[in-house]
Formats: structure tokens, C-alpha cells, sequence
């Protein structure tokens, strides 16, 4: 580090400077900024999120009475098939990534994340795939197969067109950006905390990140090669999945669900670490059973791979290896059952101020309590028997995967939107919102539960009268208008805050983890001047004040002080103990991560249109882009 | 920042006493998890498929070749101790043994990957025949495709290596382009056995 001397000491403008990113669009393609990049997941997620909802209500008024006639039974197919795809692959995954992106080095102590362009790139990925599905809508051929895709109906025999062919490429592409995301979240966790941050004070969020990364990078292979494998099928005509030249479609199920059901934990997870966040807070008193609960997370991450085959009980496997998932199936039961405990000992032992996030907390709890329920319920073989295929699964998994999962999504938002843009969203439209979600959700997914029982089989464009399914549909359609009505609300909430919103301060919620502590709201481009020294489990609720580290005159510990926020540094440090060990220097803006995220894109669109010079430029873009990364090994040469 | 004060942050220094591994080793090793389950997922599909089959390999095709494949195993296996001895040649400041060691772990890479392309060429099924043909070369394939990969990331180490770009301090990026040849050189132990050796026994 010879020319030190010639950069700024300390003077706020000039700090500044080294870290603000170019104005304008230059800096909106080259920012490596973990705030910015939190934000857009957060914001492009939502974009989808609407999208696929609209579809979800296209589907309500085609099912409000029978025999309607408002879209057609293709067009059904399509609607199902995309509103599933997008609101797993296109919303849940990347916005809780969003939340994770912003919210994790803040709440380590670090000034970025441990791959600050490697974060870059996953957002692209992420963006770019999502205009790959979703231009599939514009041309009118969504694909139109089950958001699980199932062969042989998959294959090109069963589904000519190019409707699969998004779903497929569009699934393995996203895919790279969960994993690339994961990657950088395990690693940022073991190696980027503040002095003291030991492993037993690791707020609960981070620790639900962390089970949910390692469950990313253990399942999400097995969507990636099922897809993949499908697409080869589809476009090179091979014969992994057919049966007639000896492959086999149980193959894909069985591919698909090895993601598909740690995906739901990959997707609980996070949300319940964002409850474990918040109800604390509120309740103001530490999160009872701290140990139990964290424990139960890591427990959630390891039982959620023995339990895929719960979606395959009516494909005739045998008797013993069916028992053996349903049991597995029961037990991951019990570490939900401990979290849910430690909430409500939290709450009881606690003085709850309900505030927007912490209605949104109760919500989620009451619905993942009935969500739990009857997940309990179908893990039993005889019963998943009677009701497979209709309306009670489709309402069991909206209370899980819409409940449980979204509900904490909307109060993280209340909760932490405050210290993203600096300003507070309304709590009176806050709570309007609320209760039109919960209730509007409640009467679109509870009489779902009845009507399977009734025998309405799901994924169905419409239903003969006579039945006695009427008036609950037209109330599950009432409801889920309410529903989509309290989500806009929340959106017309976060709106008028930008403008008019209170300002927050750096902790408007008095709350106990780092990312409350940085000096404002919006916090600094360095996050924190000085790393603060963590010496409890709650470093903003001890009796003493956070205090900031100093740097010392060694490599391990020269950007604990101001030093480093000036010299766009941050600590290394051990995985267990938080010690410092190296110092990384944060790279600057830099286009590399956008064009090789473009050559991907461009490499499978060329095979969505099997065209092989198209395949060919975007080969030619990544590879450019890879060699530029890999050469500009550490540092980006200005 | 001028391009002296670029260079000097180039290889990220570590300090000779650091306790554990660096960002970029713990970045490669969750990678190389992540890459692992692919093949364990892909050669778990083959015995699956194979498991159902009457016969294997399907339709009547001969069980892959035991001759020359043996001598190529070992030579991508042994191209891991080029590899090991360039390693520990830079971590004394060895740029000779660095630049020789990488030079014999292409010249192995390639030729292995030369082999596969050779044994493409004279195998009697396609891709499209069976679902035997079809995992035979995704499996072959992937591998041979992270084996190029390898080689590509070897190659700019070498040409970083002649342009004296580490040191004794500063040779991260070699322990860790290191592990991921290692990686592919035991994923190797795993297909050879499952699509070569385990076809023969029956």
C-alpha cells in the first residue's frame, strides 16, 4: 500500500467520494454496493410479485361460478403454470435474497458483502432470467405445463410448443443466481463479522440466512440437472425422461422435489429468522430460547431433505420407503413447533406494542399455525390420499407459502424500510393494509380447505353447477380481491412515504441489532465508519453504548477504524470467533458482472430460439467477461 | 488510484500468521459443494434409470471400453501433483517450480480431454439412442466441460505465473484454481467408476 498518503484522511466529502458510485446510469449497471443491490431485489421481486397476483385474480373471476367463460382452458394452464413459477422463483427466493443482501452485513458489522461483485451478478442473473420467463407472457405462450412441469405432458410430443422451453431455460438460469447469492451469504457470515459477533450472538436473521444458503447450495443442483435434462430432452431429443427408449419420468419427480421441498424451507426459513427479528423488538425483551431456536433452524435446513418424497406418495413407491419420508415428514413438525414456542414465551414474557410489523407477525403466526396443521395432516399417507390433487392441498400450501412466507415479507417491510430510504411508512395505512390481508387471505384460503374435501380437484379452468362449490368460490374470489386490494395498499403506503414519510433515524424502533446502530438512515455507503465491537447477544440493548473499533498497524486489523471506511476497506476475520485476520479491499464499480449476466442471457436465448449463432455471441460475451473477472483477480484496475 | 498502487492490491496479501482460510478458498469450497451435488445428483439419476432397466447397457450396446481409458484416469488423477508441486513451489517463492508445475497440469488436462474427444468419436452409440446413451455423454460431457473449464483458469494462472504476478506472499488464487483441479480430478474417481468399472461387474 505505497500511495496511501495521497488519499484522504478523514474529511466526510472526500470518504464519500471514494465510495459514492458514478452518477447516473454508469452507475446504476456497475454499482457493487450491497444496499443498492439489496433494494433492487427487493423492489424487482415485488414487480413480479404483482404481476403473477394479477394472474392469480384472472383465475379467481374465471372460478367465481361455474361454467364461466372468461379466459380459456389454455390460457388457464398458462395462468396456473406462471403465477406458481413466478411467485417461487421470481418473488419469494429473490426478495428474501433482497432483504438478506441489505440486511446481513449490517447486521454483521461489515462494510459489504465477502463478494461484493459476485452480488452484482447474482442480481443480474436474477433480473435477466425474470425478463426471460416473463417475456414468454408478452408473446401470449406462457408455459402452460404445472409449475412443477411434470413429464411425460412436458416432453415435445405432449407440448409442442415454445411455452415449456421459458420454463425450463428460465428455471436453471435463475437457478444460477440463488446459488452464486448463497455462496456469497455463507461466506460473508463466516468470515465478515465484528469483533465479538462469536458464533452464540449471531442475530436470528443471519442465522436463518445461513441454514437457508446451505440448503440452496445442497438442493438447487437437483432443479437445475431436472430441468436441464428436460430442456435436452425437448430440444436435442434425448431420452432421459422417456420411457419408451428406457428413461424414466419418476426421474424428474424425484429430481424436482429433492429442491422442491427443502425450497419450501429455503423459503420459510428466512421468514421466520425476519420474525424472530421483529418480535423481539416489539415485545422488547430478548427472543426466548435463543440456543433452541437457532438450533431448530439449523435442524429445519438438514430434516428438509428427507421429506421430498411426500409429493410423490400416489406414484406407487413402496410401502417402506413411503413410511419412511411420512415419518421424516412428522418430525420436521417438531423444530417449527419449537420456534413457534419461543415466539410466543417471547411474547408472553415480553410488553407487545403492536406496531404494523408486529400485526404482521401475529398474522403469520396464526396462519402458519393452521398451515403447520394440515402439512401435519398430509404427511399422512391415507389422508394425502383422499385429498391429492384438490382444493385442501392448494389451500394448504397458499397458508404456507403465502401466509408463512409473505406475511413476514410485508412486515419486514414495515420493519425495515425505515432504515433503507430513511423515512417511516404510515402505521394507520399500515394496519388498514393488515387487516385487509389477513382477513381477505383467510376467506380466500380457507374455504379452499372445505371445497377439497367437497371434491374439487385443483388446476381445473372450471366445474359443472349443482355441485355445492358456488358460494364458496364466490367468496374465495371476494377474499382474494380483498387480499390483492390490502397488498396495494401497503404499496400505496411505502409510496407516500418517500415523499412525506416521517423521518426515522438511525433506530426508530429502539432496536437491538447492528444494523440500527449505523450513524443514519439510509446508512452511510461505508455502513459504519468504525466497526463497532459486539460484546453481547444484543449489542444495542447492553447497558453500555457500542463501541468502535480502532485500527491497529497490521494487515489484520487496519480497517477496524475510520481508516478503513476511508481506504474502502473492511476486516477479515475467523469463522467461529470473529477474530481479525486479513483485510479485504472492496472493489469498485465495475461493468464485468452485468455483461457476463448478459451473456448468459444472450446463451439461453439462443436456445430458446435454437439459434446457433445467437448461442455462439453470447458464449463469446461471458467468456469476455469471465476473463476480464478472473484477470482483475482482487481489485479492480482503474 | 494509479496502475502502481492497482497492482500492489492485485493478489490480496495475507499475513503469514493468518489463523484460517481466505474469502476466496471458503468462495470455492461452498462452490465445489454445489458442483459436487450436481454429479452426485446426475451419476444418482444413472443408477436410478439403471436399477429399472432389464438390461444395461440398453439396447444391446457394449459396456464402455476398459483399455486406454485406464491409462488416461491415471494420468488426469496424476496431473493433481504437478499441481500440488506448483502449489508449494510459490508458497516458497518458487516461480520456476510454479511455472513448470502448471505447465504439466495442461499438458495432462489436455490430453485427457483429447482422449474423451478421440472416444466420442469412436463409440457406436449417440446421445439420442437410449437413456444409456443419453446419461453416457451428460455425465462424460459435464465432466469434460469442467475439465476445460479448469484448463482455461490454469492457463491465465500461467500466463499470470510468467508475468510474476505472485510470490511467496501473494499466491491465493493458485491454492485456490488448485482445489477446484482436485475437485475435478476426484469427481473423476466417481463417473469412472460408475459408468466404466460398474457396467462390467453384474
Amino acid at each position: 500500500m505505497t500511495l496511501l498518503e495521497e488519499r484522504p484522511e478523514a474529511g466526510e466529502e472526500a470518504v464519500e467520494t471514494i465510495w459514492r458510485d458514478a452518477p447516473g446510469l454508469a452507475g446504476f449497471f456497475s454499482t457493487v454496493d450491497h444496499k443498492r443491490i439489496g433494494m433492487r431485489y427487493i423492489y424487482t421481486a415485488f414487480v413480479f410479485f404483482f404481476v403473477a397476483g394479477l394472474q392469480a385474480l384472472v383465475m379467481r373471476a374465471q372460478l367465481t361460478t361455474a361454467e364461466a367463460d372468461v379466459v380459456s382452458p389454455e390460457v388457464y394452464n398458462q395462468l396456473f403454470t406462471m403465477h406458481g413459477t413466478m411467485m417461487i422463483f421470481l418473488f419469494n427466493t429473490p426478495v428474501l435474497a433482497g432483504f438478506g443482501n441489505y440486511i446481513l452485513p449490517l447486521q454483521l458489522g461489515t462494510r459489504d458483502m465477502a463478494f461484493p461483485r459476485l452480488n452484482a451478478f447474482s442480481y443480474w442473473v436474477f433480473l435477466l432470467s425474470g425478463i426471460f420467463m416473463i417475456s414468454s407472457l408478452l408473446i401470449g405462450k406462457q408455459p402452460d405445463g404445472g409449475w412443477f412441469a411434470y413429464v411425460p405432458l412436458t416432453e415435445k410430443a405432449y407440448s409442442p410448443g415454445i411455452n415449456m422451453d421459458f420454463w425450463g431455460l428460465g428455471v436453471a438460469f435463475a437457478g444460477i443466481s440463488t446459488t452464486v447469492g448463497a455462496v456469497n451469504f455463507i461466506v460473508t457470515t463466516f468470515k465478515m463479522r465484528a469483533p465479538g459477533m462469536t458464533v452464540d450472538r449471531l442475530p436470528m436473521f443471519v442465522w436463518s440466512i445461513l441454514s437457508m444458503a446451505f440448503m440452496v447450495i445442497f438442493a438447487v443442483p437437483a432443479v437445475t440437472v431436472a430441468s436441464l435434462l428436460l430442456e435436452a430432452d425437448r430440444l436435442f431429443g434425448t431420452a432421459f425422461y422417456n420411457a419408451e427408449q428406457g428413461g424414466s419420468p419418476l426421474l424428474y419427480q424425484h429430481l424436482f422435489w429433492f429442491w422442491g421441498h427443502p425450497e419450501v424451507y429455503i423459503l420459510f426459513v428466512p421468514a421466520t429468522g425476519m420474525i424472530s427479528m421483529i418480535i423481539p423488538v416489539f415485545a422488547r425483551r430478548p427472543l426466548a430460547g435463543y440456543t433452541w431456536a437457532a438450533a431448530s433452524l439449523i435442524a429445519i435446513g438438514f430434516i428438509s431433505f428427507g421429506v421430498w418424497v411426500h409429493h410423490m406418495f400416489a406414484t406407487g413407491l413402496p410401502a417402506l420407503a413411503m413410511s419412511f419420508f411420512s415419518a421424516a415428514s412428522l418430525i420436521i413438525a417438531i423444530p417449527s413447533g419449537v420456534l413457534f414456542f419461543c415466539w410466543i414465551a417471547t411474547m408472553w414474557r415480553g410488553r407487545v406494542e403492536w406496531t404494523t410489523p408486529m400485526l404482521f407477525a401475529l398474522g403469520f403466526m396464526l396462519i402458519f399455525l393452521l398451515g403447520g396443521i394440515t402439512g401435519v395432516m398430509v404427511a399422512v399417507l391415507p389422508f394425502d390420499w383422499q385429498v391429492h390433487d384438490s382444493y385442501f392441498v392448494v389451500a394448504h400450501f397458499h397458508y404456507v407459502l403465502n401466509g408463512a412466507v409473505v406475511f413476514p415479507i410485508f412486515g419486514a417491510l414495515y420493519f425495515w424500510l425505515p432504515k433503507m430510504t430513511g423515512r417511516m411508512l404510515d402505521e394507520r395505512m399500515g394496519r388498514w393494509s393488515f387487516w385487509t390481508m389477513f382477513v381477505g387471505f383467510n376467506l380466500a384460503f380457507f374455504p379452499m380447505h372445505i371445497l377439497g374435501f367437497l371434491g374439487m380437484p385443483r388446476r381445473m379452468y372450471t366445474y359443472p353447477g349443482g355441485l355445492g362449490w358456488e358460494a364458496l368460490n364466490v367468496i374465495i374470489t371476494v377474499g382474494s380481491a380483498m387480499f390483492g386490494l390490502g397488498t396495494l395498499l401497503t404499496v400505496v403506503a411505502v409510496v407516500r412515504s418517500r415523499t412525506g414519510g416521517k423521518p426515522a433515524g438511525p433506530n426508530p424502533w429502539r432496536a437491538d441489532s447492528l444494523e440500527w446502530a449505523t450513524a443514519s438512515s439510509p446508512p452511510p455507503h461505508y455502513n459504519f465508519e468504525a466497526i463497532p465491537i459486539v460484546s453481547g447477544r444484543h449489542p444495542l440493548w447492553e447497558d453500555e453504548p457500542v463501541r468502535d473499533a480502532e485500527s491497529g498497524d497490521d494487515s489484520a486489523t487496519r480497517a477496524y477504524g475510520p481508516e478503513g471506511a476511508v481506504r474502502r476497506e473492511t476486516p477479515v476475520t475467523t469463522g467461529l470467533d470473529a477474530d481479525p485476520e486479513e483485510t479485504m479491499t472492496i472493489p469498485g464499480e465495475t461493468y464485468v458482472p452485468f455483461v457476463l449476466a448478459l451473456g448468459l442471457a444472450v446463451i439461453f436465448v439462443g436456445l430458446l430460439v435454437e439459434a446457433t449463432l445467437v448461442g455462439i455471441v453470447g458464449l463469446v460475451l461471458a467468456a469476455a467477461g469471465l476473463v476480464t473477472w478472473g484477470w482483475r483477480t482482487e481489485a479492480d484496475l482503474k | 488510484m494509479t496502475l502502481a498502487a492497482a497492482e500492489a492490491v492485485t493478489e490480496p496479501s495475507r499475513s503469514r500468521e493468518a489463523k484460517g482460510r481466505s474469502i476466496a478458498w471458503w468462495g470455492m469450497a461452498v462452490l465445489i459443494a454445489t458442483e459436487a451435488m450436481i454429479f452426485a445428483t446426475l451419476l444418482s439419476s444413472y443408477v436410478f434409470v439403471r436399477a429399472a432397466s432389464k438390461e444395461w447397457p440398453l439396447g444391446h450396446i457394449e459396456p464402455p471400453e476398459l483399455g486406454l481409458i485406464w491409462f488416461f484416469t491415471a494420468i488426469l488423477l496424476g496431473s493433481s501433483g504437478p499441481m500440488f508441486f506448483a502449489e508449494h513451489g510459490i508458497k516458497k517463492g518458487n516461480q520456476a517450480r510454479l511455472r513448470l508445475g502448471l505447465a504439466l497440469v495442461s499438458i495432462m488436462g489436455a490430453s485427457f480431454l483429447g482422449f474423451l474427444v478421440y472416444e466420442y468419436h469412436e463409440l457406436e452409440f449417440g446421445i439420442r439412442d437410449n437413456a444409456y446413451g443419453s446419461l453416457f455423454y451428460a455425465i462424460t460431457g459435464l465432466h469434460g466441460a469442467h475439465v476445460a473449464g479448469g484448463l482455461l483458469m490454469i492457463g491465465m494462472l500461467q500466463i499470470k505465473a510468467w508475468l510474476g504476478r505472485f510470490s511467496a506472499e501473494r499466491h491465493e488464487t493458485v491454492a485456490v484454481i488448485g482445489m477446484y483441479w482436485h475437485f475435478v480430478d476426484v469427481v473423476w474417481i466417481f463417473v469412472f467408476s460408475t459408468l466404466y468399472l460398474s457396467v462390467h461387474v453384474s
